[in-house]
């Protein structure tokens, strides 16, 4: 099993950002998708800048694949995708139909989380536009994810999220500005100091989602640890993480640990309950339930 | 005066036969309905129709000359994948005049097995722009698309400027802030969503409560708004509930409840060549229906008639607001300040 890097959902400053990646490069992930998902107003690296970044990534090994955005309505947004899409020179993640078309039988593609893959046929539709891999939607579980493996085309991978909050919704609105009180238009990109999001919390304090400009996620990381020993059975190629500040470099070494067996999927567990003590997380769309549960992983489950 | 490209055709919501007779009697070109389970993201209790009610449905509608279009337009996981193509089947030999889909595998399959059957994209299928459309017809053959509410009106200008199959826009009725099709928030909290399940924030997982601080409303235990003693509680829909994001103010942090309203912007949408306008609403009831689609009729005869001396009459907005969410109206994301 491979490990990746989704893309960075947060909105970071530049330097920020290039250190960031400066550190992926000596991490033992396999795989690292780059580029804004989120909103096409964070602006700080351009796609030069980003390409940059691919480029050092490359020579430390990894496989770069170039992410798209999510929520495409204006022209400028669709011409700055047709240049991701026609890089020439790294794959991409489509995450709107938009790019499955720009990319369709011209260039091999990954079909990202929001493109909904929800049954065999519309995974065989996006193979055959040319998706080499295709990442299991969010609020989608193990039963799902079975079937699907087992119907899907042979050469088709399959990349599912390990960590991470979960993007949960989009809209035209900034929630981050509305926090604010301040339209979109004047957001004067506020989200830039958030570098994890801005908690929701219900009027009881419990933290239900986490405000990331257009885009709401899930209150707390979800965290799949404890499956990883049957997401590998199951063939699953490709667990993806999703970027966040803090210990991010611990959490790619304890799910390597655990793809290369140093650590059984519980041992490994157990450190990061002792390790990160005070962090909450969910798994519930894996045990098709409520998204937000969170299931303890159960010996020989 | 500008003349306008086309006729356009006044969709309206039949979430029964009761809905479906009221909505064709008060002037609706086209009405839209859906099985009764969760092939359609309207699956909730007591609405839509079985195979006989569908039949009476479609023989009403087609005998007054209006078009019936059936939504099945959420996303089949392989365990009950079978559901929607017999869904499908029903549809086709039903003679619908179009099934509105969502889902690409779907679609795949429709133009397999049923290749005369008109195909309209949902808005759940959340294509926000040309390229999205064009994948669409081209893959599928779509005719129509329905647009999410999230696009501002120069970009639905922009959108029906270049797309190759009709374009339809929401003109009334209860708003989602979040793209269609992408949003999990409701099974994030309740197991249950629009494209897994049909239903967004479901009854079943709501909860009031009388409490010293106020009524309550709760999802699957989650507390979505607190209620005042003078103020009307709403459906606790979870993207209109009140919740903190910086310190202890409590907001409506997603969206208030209020309806969408085009009244006001009905000569510019009809300058833009939409082909259709839809009216929000099957789980509402007959007389919601009756009441909207007596002002959308008459809202579009006169718009269609002088499009440059058109402006919405006071009756109009007055009985909308009264069937709306919140008492109130907006024009959504197609008023820009709003984003």
């Amino acid at each position: 099993m491979k490990l990746s890097l989704g893309p960075l959902q947060y909105f970071w400053p530049k330097e920020k950002v290039t250190a960031f990646y400066k550190q992926v490069e000596g991490w033992p992930v396999d795989i690292v998708y780059l580029g804004e998902v989120v909103c096409a107003k964070r602006r700080e690296l351009k796609l030069e800048d980003w390409l940059e970044v691919a480029e050092q990534l490359t020579a430390a090994g990894k496989e770069v694949v170039l992410s798209t955005l999510i929520l495409l309505e204006a022209d400028s947004e669709l011409s700055r995708l047709e240049k991701i899409c026609s890089n020439g020179r790294y794959s991409v993640e489509a995450n709107d139909i938009s790019a499955v078309h720009l990319l369709d039988g011209k260039n091999n593609f990954v079909a990202g989380p929001h493109i909904n893959s929800y049954n065999a046929g519309t995974l065989r539709v996006l193979h055959s536009c040319g998706a080499e891999r295709w990442v299991m939607p969010f609020e989608l579980g193990q039963s799902t994810l079975q079937r699907l493996v087992a119907e899907k085309p042979a050469a088709l991978e399959t990349e599912v999220l390990v960590y991470g909050r979960l993007p949960l919704s989009f809209s035209a609105r900034c929630f981050t500005a509305r926090a604010d009180n301040v339209p979109k238009d004047q957001c004067e990109l506020r989200c830039i100091s958030d570098e994890n999001g801005l908690p929701l919390q219900t009027q009881e304090g419990q933290e239900l989602f986490t405000v990331n400009g257009i885009q709401l996620q899930s209150g707390v990381p979800c965290n799949l640890l404890g499956e990883m020993d049957m997401l590998m059975d199951m063939g699953v190629e490709v667990a993806r993480l999703s970027p966040e500040a803090g210990a991010m470099d611990e959490l790619v070494i304890l799910f390597r640990d655990v793809i290369d067996q140093k650590y059984s999927a519980q041992e490994a567990v157990d450190i990061m309950q002792d390790r990160f003590a005070q962090q909450e997380w969910c798994n519930g769309f894996w045990h098709e339930e409520a998204g937000m549960n969170w299931k303890e992983h159960q010996l020989g489950a | 005066m500008v003349a306008v490209k086309n006729k356009i055709e006044l969709v309206c919501p039949a979430g029964s036969l009761p809905a479906l007779r009221a909505a064709i009697d008060n002037g609706a070109d086209a009405v839209y309905m859906g099985f009764r389970d969760d092939t359609n993201a309207r699956n909730f209790p007591g609405l839509n129709f079985d195979e006989a009610e569908a039949r009476k449905g479609i023989d009403y509608a087609h005998d007054k000359g209006s078009k019936v279009l059936l939504a099945l337009n959420t996303y089949p996981q392989p365990q009950h994948f079978e559901r929607w193509t017999q869904a499908l089947a029903h549809a086709d030999s039903l003679g619908v005049d179009a099934v509105i889909l969502a889902d690409p595998g779907l679609m795949q399959h429709a133009t397999e097995h049923f290749p005369d059957l008109r195909l309209h994209l949902s808005v759940q299928g959340s294509a926000t722009n040309l390229h999205a459309i064009a994948f669409y017809h081209k893959h599928f053959n779509i005719q129509r698309v329905v647009l999410p509410r999230v696009l501002s009106l120069r970009q639905v200008k922009s959108v029906i400027d270049n797309s190759p199959v009709e374009v339809e826009v929401f003109g009334f009725g209860s708003l989602c802030v979040m793209v269609e099709g992408r949003c999990a928030l409701s099974s994030y909290v309740t197991g249950e969503s629009p494209n897994t399940c049909g239903v967004c924030s479901p009854a079943k997982a709501v909860r009031w409560e009388e409490t010293p601080q106020g009524r309550q409303s709760r999802l699957n235990g989650v507390l979505i708004d607190r209620y005042q003693k003078d103020e009307a509680a709403g459906y606790p829909t979870l993207c209109k509930g009140r919740f903190k994001v910086k310190g202890d103010d409590v907001f409506y942090a997603m969206e208030e409840p209020t309806s969408l309203n085009t009244l006001e912007i009905l000569p510019e949408l009809m300058k833009m060549g939409i082909a259709a306008i839809k009216v929000e609403g099957r789980q509402r009831s007959p007389a919601y229906v009756k009441q909207v689609t007596k002002v959308m009729r008459a809202a579009l005869d006169h718009c269609l008639q002088d499009p440059d001396n058109y402006s919405p009459a006071a009756d109009w907005v007055a009985a909308l607001d009264h069937v709306s969410e919140g008492r109130s109206h907006t024009l959504g994301a197609l008023h820009r300040p709003w984003q």
